[in-house]
């Protein structure tokens, strides 16, 4: 199992030198030197601007720019903010708690309801069930999120007033936060009402980050289901009577998981990028929303540190996944 | 005699594929559906009642023609400054399908030569433009897009290109891998033993053999372009207003939402049905050329 780990870990790092590389070399491919970018629209004097392009190194050689960009990164600093000033690995991680919050609800959503609505169009193939799990699936495959997401509004927010239109918690309620989960913090806080205000700040975004992600799980729970029950292990459960409820439980289930699983997990990828649209949406403070002000700011740095951060953190889930799949599956670690 | 002889000649692979692709209920709609938006998209200047552009500053806001203070003639309705609503997305299509199939274009050249050199080249180059593309591949698409269109500056050109770039990962790992396995091959070989230039056995001997893989992932990733073009616009960095590309109408449309339902419903709609058709089609093309792809 550690060679296993090793190997993985041996494939992330020059994945990561890349990422780090793609960062990097964003701030410089911009129009402009790093410094005017800083000075901004107020400009620098010539010889100001030979001072600060000497301090921070970028009269050096590129390689040389970049080892010491790695360092920096090593040791936690991304850099500051050209807005608020504050370093950017800060602003990030007051933020992250936000996504990470929608992106877990989201994907408790979609599995709670993609698991499920797979495994009875499979076991219910041809029927009138199983063409219309796969007709909605489609749609929901080929939904525009942003576009789903207005489409809410109008019905809950607009029509049928049920729920707020932005924002992750009524501004009635004030708390510090203690988990940077909206959830379990308006709980922890003892004010009447604050929980529920929170949950109806969350179902709209929940749903239309959850949409594609489970659309492709019911999809690819219908396909591993249906490979699995044709299988000689199913025939001989059956044969030897069990009742099927039994059957697809615990033997069909279990087996059609693994390509499940890490279905599941590549799905991360798709919802740190729908995250984007979706917080854009709700003005959910999250680092999805943060990342597209920033570039609308022209603070590059922040667009830089959380490109990487991002990047990183598709990077880290994956690994686990991959991690877990060999966990469950002796066959993958040893396999290569 | 000669009857038996013409029963025995198999069809050609167009014929074949077309039979089994006309069996798939799904495709086939999927297919008239998208043909007919193509036409539409194409006549736009014949069918739509007016020029996209055109504000009538009397009619702001008018509902579609059914709903109450809705008129004949704006079917749809009209946006914030007077424009018909069924006309932009008319013409709208045009952008919208065609920016599509220019991303898939792009992605896809670039890909093939990508994938075929890594192929062809094995060793150090190979191993070099794997890395590269896996280091893209981690980045989720829609950031990485975001990124490049942030240094290009925003823009319809520029967003093309970031697409493209985006999705060139996809096309040159396919290629490389069915270039690979068919590289094993005896004819392989033959052509070489023949004589055929490196050139000419790349795009003439193995790619046309690699196409069936790829025409499939070219048409599941066109729905993919469309959706991602949109979300540039509807973000504010891919088409400009008043160009009338449908995801821009949307970004334009935001902040009548609670207002106005229809210039944000229409838009929206004319996107999922035309990406809808082309994954149907996707799906059904898949089943006849390749069997054994598995859509992820």
């Amino acid at each position: 199992m550690i060679r296993f780990v090793l190997s993985r870990l041996a494939v992330l790092v020059p994945t990561f030198l890349g990422v780090a590389f793609v960062a990097f070399i964003f701030i410089r491919l911009l129009p402009g030197d790093p410094v005017e970018l800083m000075a901004g629209e107020r400009g620098t004097t010539p010889e100001r601007h030979a001072e600060l392009m000497e301090r921070f190194g970028f009269d050096r050689p590129w390689w040389e720019q970049y080892v010491t960009f790695l360092g920096n990164i090593l040791q936690g600093d991304l850099g500051r903010s050209i807005v608020t000033k504050a370093p950017i690995l800060d602003e990030f991680l007051t933020l992250f708690p936000a996504t990470l919050e929608l992106s877990i609800c989201a994907m408790i959503f979609a599995v709670a309801l993609g698991l499920p609505a797979g495994v009875l169009a499979a076991t219910r193939r041809g029927t009138s069930l199983d063409h219309g799990v796969m007709a909605v699936t489609l749609t929901g495959y080929s939904m525009p999120i942003f576009w789903w997401g207005l489409l809410l509004i109008i019905l809950f927010s607009g029509i049928l007033q049920w729920t707020p239109v932005s924002g992750r918690i009524d501004l009635l309620y004030f708390f510090e936060p203690v988990t940077g989960f909206m959830l379990i913090d308006s709980l922890l806080s003892d004010q009447a009402g604050a929980f529920r205000s929170a949950v109806s700040h969350l179902i709209l975004p929940t749903i239309v980050l959850g949409t594609i992600p489970l659309a492709v799980i019911a999809r690819q729970t219908r396909s591993a289901m249906l490979e699995v029950l044709g299988e000689d292990y199913v025939r001989t459960a059956r044969a030897k009577g069990l009742p099927m409820r039994r059957v697809i439980g615990l033997h069909a289930f279990r087996n059609a998981l693994i390509p499940v699983v890490t279905t599941i997990g590549l799905q991360t990828g798709v919802l740190l990028a729908g995250a984007i649209l979706t917080e854009t949406i709700f003005s959910w403070p999250g680092v999805g929303k943060w990342l597209i002000d920033s570039i609308f700011r022209r603070d590059y740095p922040a667009v830089q540190g959380g490109l990487l951060l991002i990047a990183s953190v598709v990077m880290i889930v994956n690994l686990l996944v991959d991690l877990t799949y060999g966990l469950i599956d002796p066959r993958i670690r040893h396999g290569r | 005699m000669a009857a038996e002889l013409t029963a025995t000649k198999p069809p050609h692979p167009f014929i074949e594929g077309w039979h089994y692709f006309k069996q798939n209920k799904g495709a086939l709609a999927g297919l008239v559906v998208f043909a007919s938006f193509v036409l539409i998209a194409a006549l736009a200047p014949v069918i739509a009642p007016y020029a996209p552009d055109v504000q009538d500053r009397a009619a702001n806001l008018v509902p579609p023609a059914w709903q109450a203070g809705g008129s004949m003639s704006h079917l749809l309705g009209t946006d914030a400054v007077g424009r018909d609503l069924l006309s932009r997305i008319i013409y709208g299509g045009r952008w919208s399908l065609f920016v599509g199939l220019v991303v898939i274009l792009v992605s896809m050249t670039g890909g093939i030569l990508l994938g075929l050199a890594a192929a062809f080249a094995r060793g150090f180059v190979d191993t070099l433009i794997m890395r590269v593309l896996d280091v893209l591949l981690a980045i989720p698409s829609l950031l990485l897009a975001l990124v490049v269109v942030a240094i290009l500056g925003p823009g319809l050109f520029n967003a093309m290109f970031a697409v493209a770039l985006v999705y060139m990962p996809h096309y040159a790992r396919l290629v490389r891998g069915s270039a690979m396995s068919e590289l094993q091959k005896d004819y392989v070989t033959a052509s070489r033993v023949a004589g055929a230039s490196t050139s000419r056995m790349m795009f003439v001997t193995v790619l046309p053999n690699c196409a069936p893989p790829l025409i499939v992932q070219a048409t599941l990733g066109f729905s993919t372009a469309v959706l991602d073009m949109a979300a540039l616009g509807f973000l504010g960095m891919g088409a400009q207003p008043p160009t009338p590309e449908w995801g821009t109408m949307l970004a334009d449309a935001r902040e009548f939402i609670l207002r106005a339902w229809w210039v944000v419903t229409f838009p929206g709609l004319a996107i999922l049905i035309s990406v809808l058709a082309v994954n149907l089609m996707g799906d059904g093309l898949r089943d006849v050329l390749d069997p054994k792809l598995k859509r992820s």
